[in-house]
């Protein structure tokens, strides 16, 4: 498994061919508290850069976009009750949804941790 | 905590002022505490005497409600006093500066007020036959005329009813024309300072909102935007003056680039303010551009009254516009309620429009004159460019200047504060002013943005300068407690805000509290 991160902070840890999508630490700090989140349905299909999904703060509503190409396999229900969890654990409990990889090539122009941690530094 | 009536309520954020003591009521001298209306009354009595009802029959044949609904019974004098309590805890721009940028809380003239007022005007109702209206679609006609002029558009659509209603109409004309040529399109680039509701209403529309990025110095990427266009951009929304309070420089480029796709341009007018009387919009190239009547022509809002949003037309728009609309016929004004043409893509509204409002804003128009509003202009801008000359020595201006009606700075003077821009907002509150729009635009970090608009005189503005700079330096001196734990001196104190966007209770219920 590897965990690649995009430039508008999703991160998508890839496992076979699914990757678990979520919003990495500096996204929940900047978003401030998250009250609602918006998931996609399972099936539902997106082109990578596609808004699938959106985040509401006390700030502001923001899109996620996919970081791939593919279909929606699994969503993360708890969201809906709970939407803290993507500030408590925006790298584990509070992941949005799971996405089939079906271009690998599309992982490349993605940032691996130590990448992202350079694009963020480079953001302050 | 008991109120004043002796009641428990159950509002535990009413807290005390002064730490010093507590008093019985929860008041605090003048400033009284004020349960929910619920909790005033009880359900045991009523505020109303009715005289029993002999024989009573009731024609629902059954189906009448005979259990109790559970509403608490109050006099008159406890209803006033309930209301008149609240609307001393109220903020309003005829208590004090109102800077909320890009939502130009300008004074609303008593002059506006008393012409409203006229019982020729107050009295009428827009179902009576028009012979006995002409005075009012004349008012109407007058109004449309100016705002024509002013903006050098050669048609307005009167009847939407807020700057984001008029935004809808915009684009549905837009929709309209381009799908009368065949060319149905399905995007519409908005800049990412674009107001929220660009996106939202193209949205609404069925259009696809592609972002446009800004530049280094706040303004829309003109070549960004030409790589975006293309045959299936319908429009480009843009406000201008822009959110981050600056001209777009570039905004006839802009319309050409977008005009030579095929494409329309929107611009939103929520900001014409710092305009009006210097740019026609028509010279810009613009085609749709809705205006405020309750921002630059002086009608209430924000919580005061309802806004009005006139659509000005380019030539090519005008056939599209909605329905109903006011001509000058031979003799009499008519109000064309069906379309001949059929082009008109329909009705958005019941009747004509905002008439109170219309009224409004043709009373600020016709006692300034063209003279009075190029001044209101030039005023807005002086005042906005006075505030930021004041303070960017000790805030951070998130653009150099000279901005135009409202000033932008950004939380860089706050970094290692351990405050934020939302703690010093609320600082602002136990100062006396309703905090500056913040979090937005939301190009540049914890935003503030600043509009003091024309109506303050300079003391006005020397004091609220003078009130800013005390914060900055109670912040930069390590007074973290004045801002996490303000506002100290309001009602309520500081609110949940996530509490109550998380778990929001939105009914009172009976006996809550005792479940």
């Amino acid at each position: 498994m590897t965990i690649y991160y995009s430039e508008d902070h999703e991160w998508i840890n890839v496992e076979g061919s699914v990757g678990t999508v979520g919003i990495t630490e500096y996204a929940q700090n900047a978003l401030g508290d998250i009250v609602f989140v918006e998931v996609p349905e399972v099936g539902d299909e997106f082109a990578k850069g596609d808004e699938v999904s959106v985040v509401e703060s006390v700030k502001a509503a923001s899109e996620i976009y996919s970081p791939v190409t593919g279909e929606i396999t699994a969503v993360n229900e708890d969201l809906e009750e709970n939407a803290a969890l993507v500030n408590s654990s925006p790298d584990g409990d509070g992941w949005f949804f799971k996405v089939t990889v079906s271009n690998k090539d599309e992982l490349e122009e993605l940032m691996d941790a130590g990448d992202y941690k350079t694009f963020i530094a480079g953001l302050e | 905590m008991m109120n004043n009536q002796g009641r428990p309520t159950n509002t535990s954020s009413v807290k005390n002022v002064s730490n010093i003591y507590e008093t019985f009521t929860g008041s605090q001298g003048l400033s009284q505490a004020e349960g929910l209306i619920y909790e005033i009354g009880d359900t045991e009595r009523t505020g109303v005497d009715f005289k029993e009802v002999n024989d009573f029959k009731s024609a629902l044949g059954g189906m009448e409600r005979t259990n109790e609904i559970g509403l608490a019974g109050l006099t008159e004098p406890e209803v006033m006093r309930h209301y008149t309590r609240l609307s001393r805890k109220n903020f309003a721009i005829d208590l004090g500066l109102y800077p909320l940028g890009s939502c130009t809380m300008k004074h609303n003239p008593r002059l506006n007020e008393k012409m409203a007022r006229l019982s020729g005007l107050g009295d009428i109702h827009p179902l009576q036959p028009i012979s006995t209206t002409q005075g009012a679609l004349d008012l109407i006609d007058t109004l449309a005329h100016w705002l024509k002029t002013m903006t050098g558009m050669p048609a307005v659509a009167m009847s939407p009813k807020a700057g984001a209603h008029g935004e809808l109409c915009g684009l549905m004309t837009i929709r309209a024309a381009l799908e009368a040529k065949g060319d149905a399109r399905s995007i519409v680039l908005a800049p990412e300072s674009a107001h929220g509701t660009n996106p939202a209403t193209a949205s609404l529309c069925g259009y696809r909102v592609k972002p446009i990025p800004a530049t280094e110095d706040g303004r829309v990427d003109l070549e960004a935007m030409k790589e975006a266009l293309g045959p299936d951009v319908a429009a480009i929304m843009v406000t201008n003056p822009n959110t981050c309070g600056l001209f777009e420089r570039e905004i006839i480029e802009i319309a050409d680039a977008v005009h030579a796709v095929g494409g329309y341009f929107y611009c939103d007018g929520a900001n014409f303010n710092a305009i009006v009387g210097k740019v026609r919009p028509g010279d810009l190239g613009v085609d749709a551009m809705h205006i405020n009547l309750h921002k630059t022509f002086s009608t209430p809002h924000g919580g005061g009254g309802p806004g009005a949003g006139p659509v000005v037309l380019s030539e090519a728009l005008a056939p599209f516009a909605p329905m109903p609309y006011v001509i000058a016929g031979e003799e009499n004004f008519e109000l064309i309620e069906h379309d001949p043409t059929g082009k008109s893509f329909g009705r958005m509204t019941a009747f004509h429009g905002q008439m109170g409002m219309f009224i409004r804003a043709l009373s600020y128009m016709m006692s300034h004159g063209a003279d009075g509003l190029a001044k209101v202009a030039e005023d807005s801008v002086l005042n906005a460019n006075y505030v930021l000359a004041s303070l960017k020595d000790i805030m951070s201006a998130s653009f150099e200047g000279p901005c135009m009606h409202e000033a932008l700075f950004d939380d860089r003077f706050l970094k290692d504060t351990g405050i934020s821009t939302l703690d010093f907002a609320k600082a602002m509150i136990d100062e006396g002013y309703h905090p500056m729009t913040m979090y937005f635009p939301l190009v540049v970090h914890g935003a503030m943005l600043i509009e003091p608009t024309e109506s303050e005189s300079k003391q006005s503005v020397d004091q609220f300068i003078g009130m800013m700079r005390h914060l900055v330096e109670k912040a930069k001196a390590g007074e973290i407690e004045r801002f996490t734990g303000a506002p100290h001196f309001a009602p309520l104190k500081r609110l949940d805000e996530t509490g109550a966007a998380r778990n929001p209770v939105l009914r009172w219920r009976a006996n809550e509290g005792e479940e």
